[in-house]
């Protein structure tokens, strides 16, 4: 009875709803998921036992090396034009001095869109006709029409101008924020010693910046080694593969076939995935620590 | 499935800091004491960035930036409202002149009807609510989730909370992606109920409101909530439900905007589990119907559907813009 009279019942009452919603929709998922990948489970009989077999088979699909690699040449191609763009952006606006509220509002506006209708436009501006919007305003310029998403080596770098499009004005909020944030005798302090624009930049702000910077570096790498939507509507997957990503692999496994998918294999690789992002960013977090902190 | 589950501890350090410099977080003596200087964007108050005002009393380097301030807005509004404006204009455009000039500006006329079509023969008003009651039922479930256990987790504070709370965090190190499967199997067979959920909303409410993100960020809310206030309210007779309802609740309005922008906008972007989970067309959101309507109708009329399921965000982000922006600085990072 104390325990009751010491809040026990009350306690329990409103850790209620989140233990029954973690525990159906989180943790066990998470608990099944290591125990389906290794069986083989279809929804008739019940799943059995099969030891490394889903994993064997995942690492021998002739696709497995192609997602990788894929997935890998989107993470890159995002990295070196989705990195430097929202940074440069940010700190310029951070000098506005009017109607900066407008700059930010704009930058993030295609956040906003719901990322399936910018998917879905981007798809139609890369129209590969002669008239199609993209291949329009090269012609203003005079560049032939380009094939954009139809072509084996454009599609990947089509997807990733989209990503970027769609994700760089959340990045830029962030670091304008940080960037609001360092402390002004810091410049005073430089200028004192003589530092010029570039100098109180590369010596001021950019140390400042730098642990939000590291994190979202790390974050970027493990959004993008994640993406689906960008290759699943726009592409499918082709042409010829050249943008099958590893959760449109997943995808395939678990759901392509109506009558019931390969849940093991789909278990498999997400487990594989998960684990690659988690020893990569405990590496990253190991390598970077002494350099964030001072 | 629904908010994003990539978050490290190390992210919500960063991101609890940036709650307490948004002015989100409580102030009062319980507060959390302010690493670096508190600051506000909108104070003018001789705040300086990077150039100093000698700086900007130099000909050269005012007129420089300036003009890369000029430029940088062509560029955002280029950029950021460009493709809005085309798609605006193309929904009211007629089909060839789209196809044929898309640049053009209503070469043969503006076609209104796209829009009433969309809305009323193609039956976007359907997935429109669906949308709308997806969003609603996930906000609402998150909430109920993560108050009741930030609640018990902050402030009633059990033995074993600890052990709990450390459950929850573990699950941010999992990608979503991990629970993709068996989730899925869950919902179309859940325990206890004897039948599944697929083509129900609730196949996307529940496990909507299993968000560790959004239980993290209350808790922490909580903790920097005055104790006094608590010890006072107790001694006057309130029980743990009046100190939830009356007191802790009130107190924590800004938090639970920040949720809940999160959660409605969220809900809107989700794609791929409506998708798995949702599979009949009349209960699918704009998000799933979307994709599957470009085959099946014309193309103006296509494109007026996409400018309607934009309207909403559009407009939410409009009128909540400055709670929209500082979420931005919390969770803007990670695609959804």
């Amino acid at each position: 009875m104390t325990w009751l009279r010491g809040g026990g019942l009350s306690n329990l009452v409103f850790l209620l709803p989140m233990l029954v919603i973690f525990g159906v929709f989180s943790w066990w998922p998470i608990v099944r998921s290591v125990v389906m990948s290794f069986q083989h489970t279809n929804l008739v009989t019940a799943p059995t036992f099969v030891g490394w077999d889903n994993f064997v088979q995942v690492v021998n699909d002739p696709l497995f090396w192609t997602a990788i690699g894929n997935t890998a040449w989107f993470a890159f191609l995002a990295l070196i034009l989705g990195y430097p763009i929202p940074l440069i952006a940010a700190v310029l606006m951070s000098e506005v001095k009017r109607a900066k509220g407008l700059y930010s509002a704009l930058a993030y506006l295609p956040v906003v869109v719901p990322p399936v209708v910018a998917v879905l436009l981007w798809k139609f501006f890369y129209d590969a006709s002669p008239t199609g919007v993209f291949n329009t305003i090269l012609g203003w310029v005079g560049i032939p029409p380009q094939p954009w998403i139809q072509s084996a080596t454009q599609a990947m770098p089509s997807l990733v101008v989209e990503a970027t499009w769609a994700a760089a004005g959340g990045t830029i909020i962030i670091y304008l924020a940080a960037i609001t944030g360092v402390a002004p005798e810091l410049y005073d302090a430089a200028e004192v010693d003589g530092a010029n624009i570039w100098q109180k930049i590369w010596h001021v702000t950019m140390p400042q910046l730098r642990s939000i910077l590291l994190i979202t570096l790390i974050l970027q790498i493990i959004g993008t080694a994640q993406v689906f939507l960008e290759p699943y509507l726009f592409t499918g997957g082709g042409p010829v593969n050249s943008t099958v990503t590893v959760l449109l692999l997943i995808y395939r496994y678990a759901f392509q076939n109506s009558l019931g998918g390969d849940y093991g294999a789909a278990t498999a690789l997400s487990l594989m995935l998960a684990a690659f992002l988690a020893v990569l960013s405990l590496v990253y977090f190991r390598l970077t620590k002494s350099w964030s902190q001072n | 499935m629904t908010t994003s589950t990539d978050y490290t501890p190390e992210v919500m350090n960063v991101m609890t800091d940036e709650l307490d410099e948004s002015g989100i977080a409580p102030g009062g003596p319980g507060g959390r004491k302010r690493k670096r200087r508190s600051r506000r964007p909108s104070e003018p108050s001789g705040d300086r960035g990077i150039l100093s005002p000698s700086d900007w009393r130099k000909p050269g380097i005012r007129w420089g930036t300036r003009a890369t301030h000029l430029v940088l807005l062509l560029l955002l509004i280029v950029l950021g409202l460009g493709p809005l404006l085309w798609l605006a204009k193309s929904a009211i455009t007629p089909t060839q002149d789209t196809l044929r000039t898309p640049m053009a500006l209503f070469p043969n006329g503006v076609d209104w009807a796209n829009l009433s079509t969309a809305w009323s023969t193609v039956h976007i008003d359907v997935q429109f609510m669906n949308t709308i009651w997806v969003a609603l039922g996930s906000w609402i479930m998150q909430i109920v989730v993560a108050t009741t256990a930030g609640y018990a987790l902050s402030v009633l504070r059990p033995k074993y909370g600890k052990v709990i709370y450390g459950l929850i965090l573990g699950t941010l190190f999992v990608p979503s992606v991990v629970l993709l499967v068996p989730l899925y199997l869950t919902i179309l067979n859940p325990p206890l109920l004897g039948q599944s959920l697929i083509n129900t909303f609730w196949a996307v409410w529940l496990p909507a409101g299993a968000s560790a993100f959004n239980v993290v960020l209350i808790k922490r809310f909580f903790d920097n909530l005055p104790r006094e206030v608590f010890e006072a309210a107790r001694t006057d007779g309130a029980g743990p439900f009046r100190l939830f309802w009356s007191i802790v609740l009130p107190m924590s309005k800004p938090i639970l905007g920040v949720v809940s922008v999160f959660a409605i906008i969220a809900a809107w972007k989700d794609y791929l589990w409506p998708l798995l989970v949702l599979r009949d067309p009349a209960i699918q959101p704009l998000s799933v119907r979307l994709p599957t309507l470009q085959a099946a109708i014309q193309l103006d009329v296509y494109l007026a559907a996409l400018a309607i399921s934009t309207l909403i965000p559009i407009v939410l982000f409009l009128v909540f813009q400055g709670l929209f922006l500082r979420s931005a600085g919390l969770g803007g990072a990670v695609k959804g």
